[in-house]
């Protein structure tokens, strides 16, 4: 694929990640200001009940793995650039591309797996 | 991107130096710097969070061994990065698509640069990703 098609990807990446994350942040590292903010039980963002009212909803099911695919296209396309301007040979740069894109794959399909499983396990454990 | 034109003479050490630059050279350092902390934790973030499919007792006990001042300090240097990138990625697509550095214009003297133009926004963007941070702060510190 040719790189002027890949970094408009990045760029669109980038723009979900600012919508998304910002949203991820403000749930779970502003609650203070928003206490109640997508945190049904109040308190802490990260306890079991705010996380399992939240993997029950579809939207964060989905947010999750559109987050997860767009962050790590954004992030290893980015490293990526970043070892490739320092000159890598054919071989190596080759290496690079193959790599970072198993890994990503490889990463997207585990990160994909949980966020799809959660709500099966909230609803076995009653919640 | 890849240039056969012109080597990448300086490497990693221009990232700090090599010439009489602007601010907008630092907050390219900053970006790629704070880029590189977030893949870094992200990619950590994904495999703790993956503890949620083993259920409530696995994610409490996985969330205590993540409890204590040097993780919330990572974790508020964590959002204060986020708060910069995402600016100063704001900045970057901005000027990408041609807003905010003028028209071309006559190289007539006194010379007004596109980077000139920028100037202000590149300011804003410090000043709303500083305020951004001592919100997060507070909220880390003093909230929660």
């Amino acid at each position: 694929m040719r790189d002027r098609t890949l970094w408009t990807w990045h760029i669109f990446a980038g723009v979900v990640i600012l919508v998304f994350l910002g949203l991820h942040m403000t749930i779970m590292h502003l609650n203070g200001s928003f206490p109640t903010f997508n945190n049904p039980f109040g308190g802490e963002a990260e306890s079991w009940q705010n996380v399992a009212a939240r993997a029950k909803s579809l939207f964060f099911t989905v947010t999750y793995v559109v987050m997860l695919g767009a962050a790590l296209y954004h992030g290893l396309y980015g490293l990526r650039n970043i070892l490739l301007e320092l000159g890598p040979g054919a071989g190596l740069r080759r290496t690079i591309d193959v790599g970072f894109s198993l890994l990503g794959l490889g990463l997207f399909a585990f990160g994909a797996w949980v966020a799809v499983a959660v709500p099966g396990v909230v609803s076995r454990m009653g919640g | 991107m890849e240039s056969r034109a012109h080597p990448n003479r300086l490497g990693i050490r221009g990232w700090v130096g090599g010439g009489r630059w602007g601010i907008e050279r630092y907050l390219y350092t900053l970006h790629r710097l704070t880029g590189l902390g977030l893949l870094t934790y992200f990619l950590l973030h994904i495999f703790v969070t993956s503890a949620r499919v083993f259920g409530p007792e696995t994610w409490e006990r996985t969330m205590r061994s993540v409890e204590g001042p040097v993780f919330k300090g990572g974790e508020y240097l964590v959002f204060a990065a986020f708060a910069f990138h995402a600016v100063n990625g704001v900045r970057l697509g901005m000027i990408e698509l041609g807003f905010a550095i003028g028209r071309p214009i006559e190289p007539v003297y006194p010379y007004a640069t596109s980077v000139g133009r920028q100037r202000p926004l590149a300011i804003a963007v410090l000043m709303i990703a500083g305020a951004l941070a001592i919100w997060g702060g507070y909220n880390f510190f003093f909230m929660d």
